[in-house]
């Protein structure tokens, strides 16, 4: 099963490799792996998707709970979250028909066009990843040149209360709807440049 | 990038501020942090990137006594087997490069047989760090696999820091080696530094005393149980829980078989000892195992070479497991009741509550188990350790038979890794813990001299024997120098056999007699070679000279060797084909 864990972890230098080197060196498996800072600039966190059985997951969280510099080891899935991705997808758009099937798959998944030359468009594309592989695939016919993932981060939700349907595409546009066009939009990229100076 | 003290949060009485150059260098701070951590002996080589510390160390050499060995693999060897020996932590200090890849088998030995240790290596100064440079290796990333943790040391103001955390991580918890990495300027830039007030670590070791209510159930399956054994390891030893484990057996008459690394955890003499379990464990401890009802793991980690097949290992029985380490805990079996705990404190807590249950419930409990200790005895009786001799060769098992006689239990046994580790094991009845140091986990040939060296130092007037076999003894024994150069006359029990003799039996027993590589009977002539390192050499090479020759090496007052020739092809019983259980135990060679 698909377990998303979040790794709350000392900034500084060599702790991520420390983390990523004990998923291989157990030989677990790691889907996506990405970090940002915490809002205390000393700690960071790493957020790994992973699969397992349920004693593999244990033995994973258990494992990083032992290192020195991991405050706080968390499997979100086993409680109400939320997971985005963000994908930059440069697809064929030649002009006319084909260019307009892509914007309007673009509006469909609330995705946003960032560049466009004479034959191609880059796309961004936010949600959990059901959405944005759901997107990409649509894409492929059209003719995908390439594709970066920012993999996946993810937040328990503030209310354990609050239904969700873990995180499925109707509560994906009713969250991310509004949150996405005021704050995420200036914050993801920025959030991203930092996770890779650890 | 953030400092490593935002993290430590340490506070430090900071003395007024002086002219930088009346400051001390990193390498003084770093030898009054040792000091403070009450640090008398370290073990280390010296090379260009630890020139500054070695020069500090030089000034300090009333307080911290260095002993120059003749390998960095020894030098961390020394310092497991004097931590081993005393509890402490054990410190050992290389350079850069070849020093601290030459440490990592020692580090990695550390790390799986759970030894505090800290490791100190030099590193090139921080401007060259990445560009190749001489003597350049990434330390930190070369050992985070075989570390609890490992520090590369940017800034000198984080250096005393460091250090006390390092000595805190070692010996807190499940405790294992540390590496620190200095790089040459550090060593030399100046800061200011006085024993650290406090220091708080915010991430390390959250300990609790162990549930009660776990315990609760612990104790009442305990009580309840027909068929119970006592599977006991490392753990006890580390955590000093040997009276406690004592007296929970004797209070409920509990079977105790220890691992390997458990040995004199338990008085191997004691009517309740079932002695040691696993690949080359007892038939009464392997069979009380297969069909018990109920599994109490104390300080063990399920490892392979104690449970062969885990899906039929100890197929009967529920088990509790008690370990310091959460990450140990279902690993590799699911245990029914689980305490993350010391095991000296889980043990006490259960002692505890089993004898507020009161008396009848624990006579109750002891009648409950009359059947089961007649089938022990039974099991113990059918199938006792044994050999056969001869008159014409000399008997590996006879040798440690007479080592035990002549020692009068007391020695404190050092071993390699082999055959004769197995023996040692099996015909050395031990009476305490520490007295028994041997490389487990990692299976490291060539630790046994040195680690006996580190031993030694701690227990001066001990006799210190390090039985080892020809093969492992040569990985080491250039250590022999270290020992006569600084008066540590640890006894060196060689088990000649003229071959790799664990890798032969495994290519008699299972690979159609196919001898691959195994043969040593080109070796250098072991009493010369002791005489050349200044150490007394002694031989037996028949059975009749065999009493005479260990009294000879074990009554010298300076370091001797005892070169035995054993017989060449005799192999350890019992054994349990790796990934068998106990059904496929193979009691003796006529077994085969």
């Amino acid at each position: 099963m698909r377990h998303t864990l979040s790794i709350v972890v000392a900034d500084q230098p060599g702790e991520l490799s420390r983390i990523v080197g004990l998923f291989s060196a157990r030989g677990f498996n790691i889907e996506t792996v990405s970090v940002g800072q915490t809002p205390d600039p000393h700690w960071s966190r790493v957020t790994v998707v992973t699969r397992g059985d349920d004693r593999t997951i244990e033995q994973i969280v258990k494992q990083c709970a032992r290192l020195a510099r991991v405050r706080e080891v968390q499997d979100l899935t086993a409680r109400p979250h939320i997971e985005r991705e963000m994908a930059l997808i440069a697809v064929e758009a030649l002009p006319g028909a084909m260019r307009q099937e892509v914007l309007g798959l673009v509006a469909v998944f609330r995705a946003k066009v960032v560049d466009i030359a004479q034959t191609r468009m880059i796309i961004e594309a936010t949600g959990n990843k059901e959405k944005v592989e759901a997107f990409i695939e649509l894409l492929r016919p059209l003719g995908i040149c390439d594709i970066t993932r920012t993999g996946c981060i993810a937040i328990g939700r503030l209310t354990a209360t609050v239904k969700t349907s873990t995180d499925g595409e109707e509560d994906d546009m009713i969250y991310a709807g509004t949150a996405h066009e005021t704050t995420l939009e200036k914050k993801t990229p920025e959030r991203h440049e930092k996770g890779i100076s650890i | 990038m953030i400092a490593q003290s935002d993290i430590l949060k340490a506070t430090a009485d900071l003395p007024p501020t002086t002219a930088d150059n009346e400051l001390p260098r990193g390498a003084e701070i770093l030898v009054e942090a040792l000091a403070c951590e009450g640090v008398d002996s370290i073990f280390g080589y010296p090379g260009g990137a630890v020139l500054h510390i070695y020069d500090e160390l030089w000034r300090a050499r009333d307080r911290i006594t260095h002993y120059l060995v003749r390998h960095e693999q020894g030098a961390v060897h020394m310092a497991e087997g004097y931590a081993r020996a005393s509890g402490r932590v054990g410190v050992a200090l290389v350079t850069s490069g070849p020093g601290a890849t030459n440490a990592v088998t020692g580090i990695a030995n550390a790390y799986l047989d759970s030894t505090p240790i800290v490791v100190i290596t030099g590193q090139v100064p921080t401007a060259l760090i990445g560009t190749d440079a001489f003597q350049e290796v990434d330390t930190v990333g070369i050992t985070r696999s075989c570390v609890k943790h490992n520090y590369l040391v940017r800034d000198v103001r984080d250096l005393a820091a460091i250090v006390h955390e390092a000595f805190h991580l070692a010996r807190t918890g499940r405790p294992g080696p540390i590496v620190i990495d200095i790089p040459k300027d550090v060593s030399a830039a100046r800061t200011s530094y006085s024993c650290l007030q406090s220091i708080s670590f915010p991430c390390v070791e959250r300990k609790s005393p162990p549930d009660p209510r776990s315990v609760g159930r612990a104790a009442s399956a305990i009580l309840q149980a027909e068929r119970p054994v006592l599977y006991v390891g490392g753990g006890v030893v580390n955590s000093g829980a040997a009276d406690a484990l004592r007296a929970l057996a004797e209070e409920l008459q509990l079977p105790v078989t220890p691992t390997l690394m458990g040995l004199g955890g338990f008085p191997s003499a004691h009517p309740l000892c079932l002695n040691m379990l696993g690949m080359h464990g007892t038939y009464a401890a392997n069979m009380a195992v297969a069909e018990s009802d109920l599994l109490i793991a104390v300080g063990v980690r399920f490892d392979d070479r104690v449970t062969g097949r885990l899906a039929t290992f100890a197929p009967h029985a529920r088990v509790i497991h008690i370990d310091i380490d959460a990450a140990n805990i279902g690993k590799n079996r699911a245990p029914d009741l689980s305490l993350t705990a010391d095991a000296r404190e889980a043990l006490c807590a259960l002692q505890a509550e089993v004898q507020a249950r009161g008396q009848k419930e624990i006579e109750k409990s002891v009648e409950r188990r009359i059947v089961w200790w007649d089938r022990l005895r039974a099991w113990q009786r059918e199938q006792p350790l044994r050999f056969s001799g001869s008159r014409d060769h000399i008997k590996p098992q006879s040798v440690i038979r007479e080592l035990h006689r002549l020692t009068s239990g007391e020695a404190l046994i050092v071993t390699d890794v082999g055959q004769h580790q197995m023996w040692a094991a099996q015909f050395y009845p031990f009476k305490r813990s520490r007295q028994w140091i041997t490389s487990g986990g990692l299976g490291t040939m060539g630790f046994g001299v040195p680690a006996a060296i580190g031993a030694q130092l701690v227990m001066r007037d001990q006799l210190v024997v390090a039985v080892v076999g020809d093969g492992g003894f040569q990985m080491t024994n250039q250590e022999l120098a270290t020992a006569t150069q600084y008066g540590l006359p640890i006894k060196v029990l060689i088990m000649n056999n003229g071959y790799l003799g664990m890798v032969r039996q495994w290519q008699e027993m299972f690979y159609d007699r196919t001898y691959s590589e195994v043969d040593l009977s080109v070796s250098p002539d072991f009493v010369k070679l002791a005489e050349a390192y200044g150490a007394l050499g002694v031989r037996a090479t028949r059975p009749e000279e065999l009493s005479d020759v260990l009294a000879a090496g074990l009554s010298y007052k300076g370091v001797a060797v005892m070169d035995i020739v054993v017989s060449k092809e005799e192999n350890v019983f019992p054994i349990v084909p790796a990934g068998g259980n106990s059904r496929d135990m193979i009691v003796h060679s006529e077994g085969v």
